[in-house]
């Protein structure tokens, strides 16, 4: 069993929520993400401390019909893609809870 | 980013607020269209509720300007506050008050980007429009502890008569300090409709030789300065809107007033009096901006100059009619083509040309 993966959102972005999706640029390169409705769930529940199966169980499974093995792969590729940008950090230990971070 | 535009014209999001904490300043730039006594700015408290009210509307980009904004004693409570709502915050400065430890402070803060007003890269020409002895220096000065902290910075080079010759100087100084460069030729009547320091504009031939100068275009000068393509099609010119100002963007004074844009002082509501977001969905004043399409420009529906036309509906209203041409733009359209807008030609008492048809439809028959 791989060790939990824990998410959580970067301090140093711009973010707003406009209806399901999330408008996000990074600080680091100035690039401008929109998240759709999924990434957007991700995205809320990057507490930090919930490891991402969890999250993807809880939220993603739970609104749409999707198998989890597959979602948590799909997910798992998101927050890397993204912590690449500095939109979200990564890490195999739980991280500092970002809560300001949540986009209004 | 466009998709970004489209998505807040159809949801009615104010994308985009500048936000001006001050019109004090340390300088009185020559050109500068504000008036610098204080009226009654907004308190700390009002101006924090209002970015809660900005963040709620969905604004995402936030201009935080002035002024000089470092008069504010509050401007850091303000841009933490700020970044703490999320906004993609961008200041403008003049730079003069920043050592090193605001420097520090601004990339801490994870400001976006910070813009900074450089008339010229001589000192003597830079502070005899800032009328601050010593500007030149410090502004430069604080550009680069902006950079040396991580910060991105670009220098705003408005060109006037004193400093029209100076923007290759300028630009030269940029990059070598690795900053960006914009230029504006653009002085603009004060708040208060005061024209009188229209006559600082660059002159005519001045202004064609800086729009053709391809180092400010990226080699690109030819395509901007070619002749007009005619007018919108009328189908297109009814769904077209003339800029962004009240549509997904807007301005906000130091002491409320809400305005469509900076160079728009058509007043349409104030936060002192309601939220932001009732007179952002409800003004009419707004409204009325909001119902001008390009095909209901006086003048400019039918202009040559068309779809490439960067008619300023602010500087229209100013002289006189926001549904009517700015002939300022007239002007610069003028320098940059070669070719008089309708307004222009009527000024002079000409009628306009027929416009050259973009293609000649050809009748085949059997």
């Amino acid at each position: 069993m791989n060790a939990p993966l824990y998410i959580a959102r970067g301090t140093d972005i711009a973010a707003r929520r406009f209806g399901e999706e999330t408008m996000i640029m990074s600080g680091k390169d100035s690039e401008l993400f929109s998240l759709n409705e999924t990434a957007s769930l991700l995205w809320q529940a990057a507490d930090g401390v919930t490891p991402l199966a969890q999250i993807v169980e809880r939220q993603l499974c739970a609104a749409f019909d999707v198998d989890a093995q597959t979602a948590l792969r799909d997910a798992e590729e998101l927050a890397r893609q993204l912590a690449g940008h500095g939109i979200l950090r990564v890490s195999d230990q739980p991280l500092a809870d970002t809560d300001a971070g949540k986009a209004p | 980013m466009s998709e970004m535009g489209a998505r807040a014209v159809k949801f009615g999001i104010p994308l985009s607020v500048q936000l001006d904490l001050t019109y004090r300043c340390n300088e009185r730039c020559v050109h500068c269209y504000l008036d610098h006594e204080d009226h009654g700015e907004m308190s700390t408290a009002e101006i924090l509720g209002l970015l809660d009210q900005l963040a709620a509307a969905g604004v995402f980009f936030l201009n935080i300007s002035g002024g000089e904004i470092f008069m504010r004693k509050d401007l850091f409570e303000i841009i933490a506050y700020a970044r703490r709502l999320q906004f993609s915050v961008k200041l403008k400065t003049n730079a003069v008050m920043i050592r090193a430890a605001k420097a520090a402070r601004i990339a801490e803060l994870g400001v976006e980007s910070v813009q900074i007003s450089l008339y010229s890269h001589k000192a003597e020409v830079h502070d005899a429009i800032t009328k601050l002895p010593g500007s030149f220096k410090r502004t430069v000065a604080g550009a680069r502890l902006l950079k040396e902290h991580g910060v991105r910075v670009s220098f705003a080079n408005v060109l006037m008569t004193h400093n029209a010759d100076d923007y290759q100087g300028v630009q030269a100084l940029s990059a070598e300090m690795g900053v960006g460069y914009n230029v504006d030729a653009t002085i603009t009547p004060m708040m208060d409709g005061d024209r009188s320091i229209l006559q600082l504009n660059v002159d005519a031939a001045r202004l064609q030789h800086i729009f053709h100068d391809d180092s400010l275009l990226g080699g690109s000068s030819d395509a901007f300065c070619a002749p007009p393509d005619g007018p919108m099609s009328m189908e297109d010119a009814y769904q077209t809107l003339p800029c962004s100002a009240g549509h997904t963007a807007c301005y906000v004074s130091p002491y409320g007033d809400v305005y469509p844009c900076v160079q728009f002082p058509y007043r349409v509501g104030n936060i002192r009096e309601q939220t932001f977001i009732d007179i952002w969905r409800d003004s009419p004043q707004l409204a009325e901006v909001r119902s001008i399409s390009v095909g209901d420009l006086q003048g400019c529906s039918s202009c040559v100059h068309g779809g490439s036309c960067t008619r300023c509906p602010g500087l229209a209203y100013l002289e006189g009619n926001m549904r009517g041409p700015s002939t300022q733009d007239c002007e610069k359209s003028f320098a940059r083509t070669g070719v008089a807008s309708k307004n222009l030609l009527s000024k002079r008492g000409e009628s306009s040309p027929t416009p050259t048809p973009r293609s000649i439809p050809i009748l085949v028959t059997a």
